[in-house]
């Protein structure tokens, strides 16, 4: 990186190596929360460290200290061998770190060049933006790093996995010498997390070093060169990338975990939910799903996978009655059932997990007990008449929360206290309590822990094992993999394809990037991405973890 | 990275993904019904009768001659300062409570049983239709709709019950039940039209409400002058007089102004604590005001429970109409003056009862009380009774800035100030 030509704005006197990153000791506390508990990390000049640790480990808030949006109880922060205070996030950009948030800061009707400048505005005589040398600024550093983007595109047109290289791109253009990427992947297709890796390892041959938050196994795997896992807020230990998923997953969460969801061949029986050339609008009138067919049957799970954003949304609010489609049929064993209110809906036998637990299926400052007869407050046993019966409501939470294993002090405590996956698994118990036909689940674990994501799956294959058609949407392909025994590729509204449980990663990912069936089959077959190479790689030397 | 700064800290990463913004409504909720804490509560009261003990001294005249040389004599300013202020909150407990000096004058002969218990019977009375109107303020918040509309209630709500008071010739008790039944119909229609608004187009209830209280004055102007409503004989705005089967019954012999209303203001009380804690509509209520599109997703109709909300929440502003215009207080007739400051003291008194009945009847009594010490206060000390609408509005904000309560007297927050300080700054969305 010495001698690299550097913008001639930066502010730091330049540095003649990459720089060395130690956090010593950090801890920071929330009240009785210790979300950080002294830890340690040393990221080497050039190396890709990933950070893993589940949804409230504690990842966060130990970059948010490193980033110095806040101050740690303890501990400090050394750069080179000199320990440095952040008060703000521009210290820390002046120390040379650099941050992409999950959600990605943005302005949608500026163009890329417009975005990168945004904050450091150079001016030529006059006061006029000096757009010409930003847009060569980015051409430059797209190119050297392998990044494909246009300087002069709208950012609201470019899909998401461009958006955030040019979040990449602000970093760099600060001079960051350590990019820290907040769970990146989240949000990326297969290929789009492909090119990611790509682009990090570009990163890392120029000298720069990167800090890889996530939570998936299979990606920290792939791309880092040293993995520290943590746990509850401390370090629980570090590990090559040759360590099995089943080996880091057991670090992760603190004891073995079952990494495969155990489950019998489908036994399909009538079809119960018939959706007929489906057509749903959004509030803009834009059409979000488009003439969509298919149908489940009894005793089988199909999974709507796609990226988040086709369609996925529209397409359960849809069947459950909350928005109103334009076009086409839904039917529930043959009765019609489109355009029946949600309670309706509900009452006829449809269990509902939306994707956004917090948004739409609990109401917080409610209690455990309250949020499990959300949907069913007015029915018997739980009120009669007008009045509502809180003793057999109460009885009722006992017993599902013993059953569906819901950790929580009390079935008082109100719902918001609760971590992701207990809520998570409110809503399901909830769900699953009813008398069901079928069973709509919308990213089932999203922001779960790995040991509720492998009680959630469980449950779900139960309920098909029971002889429940379940739809699940969700956008992680592993899990669509684990659990499908058809997958429905969406793609802008469309579903481009029905596949076996058989259907490769690859050819997924493709289609789930709009790739035609047949195409996507041939392609994939011909350029297998790098994290089945990996894959196949491990499963070569016998490596396939065993639980 | 110009847009990091902005981005707070992830403090708790327990709540991951999305942050999901809530509404203005479920965030007053919150603020309201969970944020204060008991404590907060009574010291914000306290803090308003020691700013309200400044503005009395200080607008007495005696006290800042004194204060004119305070380095030559600083006790004889202090002692002003002092005796200022004990005469005028004393006075406004003698016309609030109890005053002792008729209670002695009681027990050696010289007071009928009538005065000791007159300044309490006023307070009642007083409070009965503040705690109506403070519940009717209060149930619609906890579906997180803010019923700034109650002043709007209160009249079409007494501008029914007085008509069918006057107008309509029926037995007794029958006739009473009738012109009651008529406050809640008339504030309901009227409570049901912002509901409905907000149900069908989104309307927001503060501005309809609002407009509909332009509304209910104008036509309360209106219907005075009109032979229908208006007193024969009379040039001024003043309806006819109820017939006696229509008033509402004396408690205490006819020497005190307690009245039925008080009654009717407790029942009202035990039925909206019934509703919110132990019937269906009660839970789809707080479903919708805790989170609505979780209600929606729950089959709840949102829009449905908006307009019936808003129904009982007009109803409870209606009774309040009702038992003013029904009352002795008001010789039993309709005036102007049903279009008071009741509708801005009931979101008040709802505020400081955080929302829930038994909070609003306390909180109903204490403003009562001081609305009828003030007139004693006035009577004796000269101080005006605008000192206690100062109090009462430095309560308020006190109590919607619960971290200045906490800030002043070294509390420890029970949790983070970005929630308490909701109803403070939730204005700008």
């Amino acid at each position: 990186m010495a001698g690299a030509p550097r913008p001639a704005t930066h502010r730091e006197p330049l540095r003649e190596t990459t720089l060395k990153l130690e956090l010593r000791g950090i801890t920071k506390r929330f009240g009785p929360l210790v979300a950080n508990d002294h830890i340690d990390l040393t990221v080497s000049p050039g190396e890709i460290h990933g950070l893993l640790g589940e949804n409230g480990a504690g990842k966060s808030t130990l970059m948010n200290v490193l980033y110095g949006l806040t101050s740690p109880d303890a501990g400090e922060i050394v750069v080179d061998g000199t320990p440095r205070t952040f008060h703000s996030p521009s210290d820390a950009i002046g120390a040379g770190i650099g941050m992409v948030h999950q959600h990605f800061m943005l302005i949608p009707v500026f163009t890329v060049a417009e975005n990168v400048l945004l904050g450091r505005e150079s001016t030529r005589a006059g006061g006029f933006l000096d757009r010409r040398a930003a847009r060569a600024r980015v051409r430059t550093l797209s190119e050297r790093y392998g990044m494909q983007v246009d300087p002069d595109a709208l950012v609201e047109n470019l899909p998401v996995g461009v958006q955030q290289r040019v979040e990449i791109i602000k970093a760099l253009l600060r001079d960051a010498d350590v990019l820290i990427l907040d769970e990146p992947t989240a949000v990326l297709t297969p290929q789009e997390i492909d090119e990611l890796i790509e682009v990090m390892r570009a990163l890392r041959e120029a000298g720069k070093s990167v800090v890889f938050i996530t939570h998936k196994l299979k990606e920290v795997r792939v791309v880092a060169d040293t993995i520290t896992v943590i746990r509850r807020g401390k370090v629980v230990g570090r590990a090559e990338p040759d360590a099995t998923e089943a080996e880091l997953a057991s670090m992760m969460v603190g004891r073995s975990v079952l990494l495969r969801v155990e489950k019998v061949p489908a036994a399909p029986g009538e079809v119960v939910l018939d959706v007929d050339r489906l057509s749903v609008d959004d509030a803009s009138g834009h059409r979000v799903v488009d003439d969509v067919s298919f149908d489940i049957r009894a005793g089988e799970i199909l999974a709507v996978a796609g990226v988040q954003g086709n369609g996925q949304t529209e397409l359960t609010q849809a069947i459950l009655g909350l928005c109103k489609p334009v076009s086409g049929a839904i039917r529930l064993s043959g009765r019609p059932i489109g355009g029946r209110s949600p309670k309706q809906v509900l009452r006829a036998g449809v269990g509902y997990v939306p994707e956004d637990r917090q948004h739409d299926g609990l109401v917080s400052s409610f209690s455990v007990a309250d949020n499990l007869v959300l949907d069913q407050y007015d029915s018997t046993p739980f009120a009669s008449g007008i009045a509502f019966r809180p003793s057999v409501v109460r009885e009722h939470a006992t017993r599902l929360v013993e059953e569906f294993d819901v950790r929580t002090g009390s079935v008082d405590a109100p719902a918001g206290t609760l971590s992701g996956g207990n809520q998570q698994k409110v809503v399901l118990a909830r769900e699953l309590s009813r008398d069901l036909k079928l069973m709509v689940v919308s990213q089932p674990t999203r922001g779960v822990d790995v040991g509720s994501t492998e009680a959630i799956h469980r449950r779900i294959v139960t309920a098909r094992d029971s002889g429940v058609p379940v739809l699940m949407v969700s956008s992680e392909l592993d899990e669509v993999m684990a659990l499908a025994d058809r997958i429905a590729v969406i793609y802008r509204g469309k579903i481009v394809g029905i596949l076996g449980a058989d259907a490769s990663r690859d050819e997924l990912g493709l289609m789930m990037a709009g790739v035609g069936e047949e195409k996507a089959r041939a392609d994939s077959e011909a350029h297998p991405s790098v994290m089945t190479l990996v894959e196949l790689q491990h499963e070569h030397a016998g490596e396939e973890p065993t639980p | 990275m110009t847009g990091a700064e902005s981005q707070p800290p992830a403090a708790q990463e327990e709540q991951p993904t999305h942050d999901a913004q809530p509404s203005i409504g479920a965030n007053l909720v919150q603020a309201i019904v969970r944020g204060n804490s008991v404590v907060v509560t009574i010291l914000a009261i306290a803090l308003a009768l020691l700013l309200g003990a400044l503005l009395i001294a200080f607008s007495d005249d005696a006290v800042l001659s004194k204060f004119g040389y305070f380095f030559a004599a600083p006790m004889d300013a202090l002692n002003a300062f002092g005796s200022s202020v004990s005469n005028a909150y004393g006075a406004l407990f003698r016309g609030a409570i109890v005053a002792p000096s008729t209670v002695s004058a009681y027990a050696a002969g010289h007071a009928t049983a009538s005065q000791v218990f007159y300044p309490i019977c006023l307070t009642l009375a007083d409070a009965a239709p503040l705690i109506l109107a403070g519940l009717s303020v209060s149930i619609a918040f906890r579906a997180g709709l803010f019923n700034i509309g109650a002043q709007g209630q209160v009249i079409t709500g007494g501008l029914l019950a007085g008509y069918l008071g006057f107008a309509i010739h029926l037995p007794i008790v029958m006739h009473l039940v009738v012109a009651i039944a008529g406050g809640f119909v008339g504030g309901a229609a009227w409570g049901w039209i912002a509901g409905t608004l907000k149900a069908t187009t989104g309307a927001h209830e503060v501005i309809t409400t609002i407009m509909l209280n332009y509304v209910a004055a104008s036509l309360l102007n209106y219907l005075l002058a009109t032979s229908a409503y208006q007193r024969p004989g009379q040039q001024d705005l003043i309806s006819k007089i109820v017939r006696p089967n229509a008033r509402l019954p004396l408690l205490a012999g006819t020497r005190l102004p307690l009245d039925f209303g008080v009654i009717v203001a407790i029942l009202a009380a035990v039925a909206c604590a019934w509703l919110l804690s132990r019937s269906t509509f009660g839970f789809e209520l707080k479903a919708v005001g805790g989170n609505a599109d979780a209600a929606r997703t729950a089959g709840m109709s949102v829009g449905g429970t908006y307009a019936l909300v808003m129904l009982v929440a007009g109803g409870l502003a209606g009774l309040a109409g009702g038992a003013q215009v029904l009352s002795t207080s008001t010789s039993y007739s309709i005036t102007g003056g049903l279009n008071s400051s009741l509708g801005p003291n009931a979101i008040t008194v709802a505020l400081l009862g955080r929302a829930r009945p038994l909070g609003t009847v306390l909180a109903g009594l204490l403003f009562g009380a001081l609305q009828a010490g003030s007139i004693t206060m006035q009577a004796v000390t000269q101080t005006p009774v605008d000192v206690v609408t100062v109090v009462q509005a430095l309560i308020v904000l006190f109590i919607a800035a619960p971290p200045l309560v906490r800030g002043i007297f070294r509390l420890r927050g029970s949790r983070t100030g970005g929630q308490d300080g909701a109803l403070a700054k939730g204005w700008n969305g």
